[in-house]
């Protein structure tokens, strides 16, 4: 499974706070959620996000607050691709169980916003900047939950 | 021989398990907090479910905006329980009963040896009592909802030995802003935490819920205390992966912005407008009577507003009895229901631009509770109560060594 797009690049400890803050929780569509993606770092940046495909983060992505809605307002936005070089627990799962590919690159160079990132999740690597790095391949059964539309595609089945 | 963890996951799984093993497990509770209600009936709806196989393992909390602030906060409320009345699950605590995690572990909802979810991060807070708690998103808490069942990995854990008593003025949270320090917020991540050594024996259970709630803030997927008299057990040949030994003695109050942790007197004495005491971190009744101690006899300082929110009913109930009510109130304190309130920005108590909080709680992210261009500093009980009377950030001490 192989996704690319645009990156947009942000820096370490990016909590759930400030990827979406609490008081827009209760939104249960993505497309509205988007609306506030990243608007804890800044009124700015969900404007900033469209058009990016790939999200880049460095250590400890997603820390703190359990609200799955920081992981699905950037679906709504569009992002198909997250790559950090550290996630914290409860985003790295939130993306799985909803079909976001996310990979943890610990080797992650420096990076602008607008590079073009490609990624390859069963043969883990990252391509990005003009080089390509070999990354821990996602294991067969999140891959599965990935590429089966997330965990609640299973209910349906 | 093993961790607390691969004991209880072994249980949950029906089959041994080791560190890094992948399990599908059997939890014996699965929690949502109102906040994430909305969403998980949408999930569940979407996905065409129309039974829950286990109501009486699951159970809602009307906590985080309670009561409601808006209208669509308050339809979630009123959907929710219609909800969960057509579905037979019973045990929805309303508006006013207090925040998830304390009431799980003040009234027994969750014993020692069980695994437990909730759609928040801080139940972590449960392994005060020797029950794996973790947080779950919405979309696994539907899943677990709709089947009873997860997919989990079993961590690797580093086992924390405290040595020493902490001294006056120093508290439990105190020791979470020390591991904090010297973690990171990532330094456990994935992992979970066993807190052992001599210490452990003297700490209260409200001591013990403040150590496990803050753990996630490390990035913990679960902290442990191992239960004084009951399974599982520490074994003496459990394999670690790190190990922290921490000496309480050499602590001192400590206090938090985001990304830097450090002593008191290293901040210094900046200006506070809010004090806020209160959340699953350090609201409970020990807390409050710390920070009346403080209170006793004083008034909060000339523009300094000081919110006390206790943590649950049961709470706010030995507040009252004992007198300590009075005498938050008489010192100026501002008395909120039992809940989240300002914690995470929801309602009520917001912070303006250019103001300074401190808090009990255990997040300080810009725009957290308000503006983004406000501070949120992270300290003890006693150290709010003291820095409220002085209207600075304050060494507690200095407050307990001279009488009001
Ligand atoms: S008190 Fe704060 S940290 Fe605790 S559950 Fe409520 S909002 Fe979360």
């Amino acid at each position: 499974m192989r996704v690319s797009g645009s990156a947009l690049v942000l820096g370490d400890d990016i909590n759930a706070d400030l990827l979406y803050p609490a008081r827009y929780m209760g939104i249960t569509q993505p497309e509205r959620q988007a609306a506030h993606a990243l608007s804890g770092l800044g009124p700015e940046w969900p404007a900033r996000l469209a058009g990016h495909a790939v999200l880049v983060a460095g250590e400890n992505l997603g820390g703190g607050s359990a609200r799955e809605e920081a992981v699905t307002a950037l679906l709504g936005a569009g992002v198909r691709l997250v790559v950090a070089r550290g996630f914290s627990r409860l985003f790295f799962r939130n993306c799985i169980n909803n079909g976001l590919p996310a990979l943890a690159c610990a080797g992650l160079p420096a990076l602008d916003s607008g590079t073009p990132v490609t990624a390859d999740l069963a043969e883990g690597w990252i391509e990005a900047g003009g080089a390509r790095l070999a990354v821990p391949a996602l294991p067969p059964e999140l891959l599965g939950i990935i590429q089966g539309g997330g965990l609640l595609a299973r209910l349906r089945a | 021989m093993t961790t607390l963890s691969e004991q209880i996951l072994s249980r949950a799984a029906g089959r041994p398990l080791r560190a890094g093993d992948m399990a599908e497990v059997t939890p014996d509770h699965c929690f949502v907090p109102d906040d994430t209600i909305a969403l998980l009936m949408h999930h569940l709806e979407r996905a065409g479910v129309t039974r829950l196989p286990h109501p009486e393992r699951l159970g809602v909390f009307y906590d985080h905006f309670a009561p409601a602030e808006t209208v669509e906060h308050a339809t979630a409320h009123a959907e929710g329980r219609r909800f969960l009345k057509r579905h037979g699950v019973s045990r929805l605590f309303e508006v006013g009963e207090g925040i998830s995690h304390q009431i799980c572990v003040e009234q027994g909802l969750v014993r020692p040896g069980e695994l437990a979810f909730n759609a928040d991060s801080h139940t972590t807070t449960l392994g005060a009592i020797g029950c794996f708690g973790t947080g779950l998103g919405a979309t696994e808490t539907a899943y677990v909802w709709a089947t009873g069942r997860i997919w989990l990995r079993v961590p690797t854990t580093i086992r924390v030995v405290l040595e020493g008593a902490l001294a006056p003025g120093v508290a439990a949270k105190d020791i979470c802003l020390a591991l904090l320090r010297l973690v990171g917020p990532a330094g456990a991540t994935y992992r979970a935490l066993e807190f052992q050594g001599g210490a452990v024996a003297a700490l209260s259970v409200a001591q013990r819920m403040t150590l496990c709630n803050m753990a996630v803030e490390l990035g913990a997927k679960a902290a442990l205390v191992p239960p004084d008299s009951a399974w599982p057990r520490v074994s003496p040949d459990a394999v670690y992966e790190r190990e922290i030994v921490l000496d309480l003695s050499a602590l001192e109050p400590m206090a938090a912005l985001p990304g830097r942790v450090a002593p008191i007197a290293d901040f210094g004495a900046p200006e506070i407008h809010q004090a806020f005491l209160g959340t699953c971190t350090n609201g409970r009744i020990e807390d409050l009577r710390e920070a009346a101690a403080i209170l006793a006899g004083r008034r909060l300082a000339p523009g300094v507003r000081m919110l006390v929110t206790p943590a649950s009913r049961a709470v706010q109930s030995a507040a009252l009895r004992e007198g300590v009510l009075a005498t938050l109130l008489e010192a100026g304190c501002v008395l909120t229901p039992p809940g989240c309130g300002a914690c995470a920005g929801l309602h009520m108590g917001l912070l303006g631009d250019g103001e300074r909080c401190v808090s009990s709680g255990s997040r300080n992210a810009p725009g957290r509770m308000g503006s983004r261009a406000a501070d949120i500093l992270l300290a003890s009980p006693a150290t709010v109560a003291a820095s409220a009377v002085a209207g600075r950030l304050t060494d507690p001490r200095l407050l307990m060594e001279s009488p009001a």
